[in-house]
């Protein structure tokens, strides 16, 4: 019993670390476009899409916990994930820019930010939704073993 | 226990964000009036249409696009705070000409400059945008059918956009645009400090404080 209690207390730890993590990245996202008013591109609009209902999914699984939640919360973070790689890709010149969707309006490509001069906000979506991936999974591992 | 966590996370991140927020806006309001002072041709080109007494010490610097609709309803409003303080506001137009084909009606705008009637010409256009200007269906060749009754040349205005010194104009005024980190339109700056909340009451907030520090000695 007691070592069930010591399992689903981590289990929780890890899903309010994701949380945390999701909550940061949506505050981030936010700051970028209401605060500093940096026009969001297309691919920014389909990232935030997948990432800030998380918020509130990963939120709603804690209140009550339910190892479940992952289930539904892992495509959202999966597809978010592939979107910033293609961005980050786009962003940095590995898929050249002609084959990009957004020709109209904020272009995907326009250079906000360059934290310590390799840092860009693209980058930044693609290493938070690595994280939230990792700390997924390893949490669906642990309630399906 | 646990969601008494939570709920302290929520707060502390929502919090967080309006301080951060906050400190960001104070810092970009002092960086813009540094501006002001140390380089003050970023607001104000010679090239820039004024209103308003030289003597004035209070400059109102308005970014804006003719074909804004924000930009029309608040030019009455501005009007009226110069009637009420007569001599004490001065009012600077520069262009950010976000919509779509906007650089057109500055255009039109400024050839009108040459024939001395901006003013007249600007009104017009603000009273018709709902004709040419409209988000779903633009119609920019429609200004035409309202610059006739403001007494414009029309001949001659339509040489007078050829010029291209109204395109080098319109491209500084971009950059300064930029520079100033305006990206929507209206962008106000009252010496030199950036109207930070939007809105009719914020703006006339603004405009007052800095009427009483310049005129109350």
């Amino acid at each position: 019993m007691a070592q069930s209690d010591k399992r689903s207390n981590a289990n929780w730890t890890i899903l309010f670390l994701c949380w945390l993590l999701v909550s940061l990245s949506t505050a981030g996202s936010i700051f970028f476009s209401s605060v500093m008013e940096f026009a969001p591109c297309v691919l920014c609009w389909y990232q935030r899409i997948c990432l800030f209902p998380l918020v509130l999914i990963l939120g709603a699984g804690l209140v009550s916990f339910d190892n479940q939640v992952v289930k539904y919360s892992l495509p959202l973070a999966v597809a978010g994930w592939l979107t910033a790689l293609y961005h980050t890709l786009l962003y940095s010149g590995i898929i050249p820019e002609s084959i990009q969707p957004c020709s109209q309006g904020v272009s995907c490509t326009e250079e906000y930010i360059d934290l310590f001069g390799f840092i860009t906000i693209p980058m930044l979506s693609l290493l938070s939704f690595s994280t939230i991936i990792a700390l997924l999974h390893i949490l669906l591992r642990r309630i399906t073993r | 226990m646990k969601n008494a966590l939570l709920a302290i996370a929520s707060l502390v991140l929502i919090f967080g964000f309006m301080f951060v927020s906050s400190w960001y806006k104070d810092r970009q309001a002092e960086k813009s009036s540094f501006m002001a002072k140390e380089n003050a041709t970023t607001f104000v080109r010679k090239h820039s249409q004024t209103l308003g007494s030289d003597d004035a010490k209070v400059y109102i610097v308005e970014f804006m696009d003719p074909a804004c609709e924000t930009c029309a309803a608040f030019a009455p409003f501005i009007k009226q705070m110069m009637t009420a303080n007569p001599g004490k506001i001065k009012l600077v137009l520069r262009y950010a000409p976000f919509h779509d084909g906007a650089d057109y009606f500055v255009t039109i705008l400024e050839a009108a400059k040459k024939q001395e009637k901006y003013w007249e010409t600007l009104d017009a256009m603000f009273q018709s945008q709902s004709y040419w200007a409209s988000h779903s269906n633009p119609q920019p060749q429609r200004v035409w059918e309202f610059l006739p009754q403001v007494g414009l040349d029309m001949e001659r205005l339509k040489q007078d956009m050829k010029d291209p010194a109204i395109t080098a104009l319109i491209a500084q005024d971009v950059a300064d645009a930029k520079t100033l980190n305006v990206r929507k339109t209206p962008g106000y700056f009252v010496n030199g400090k950036p109207l930070q909340e939007f809105g009719y009451q914020q703006l006339q907030d603004l405009v007052y404080s800095e009427l009483r520090e310049a005129y109350q000695k």
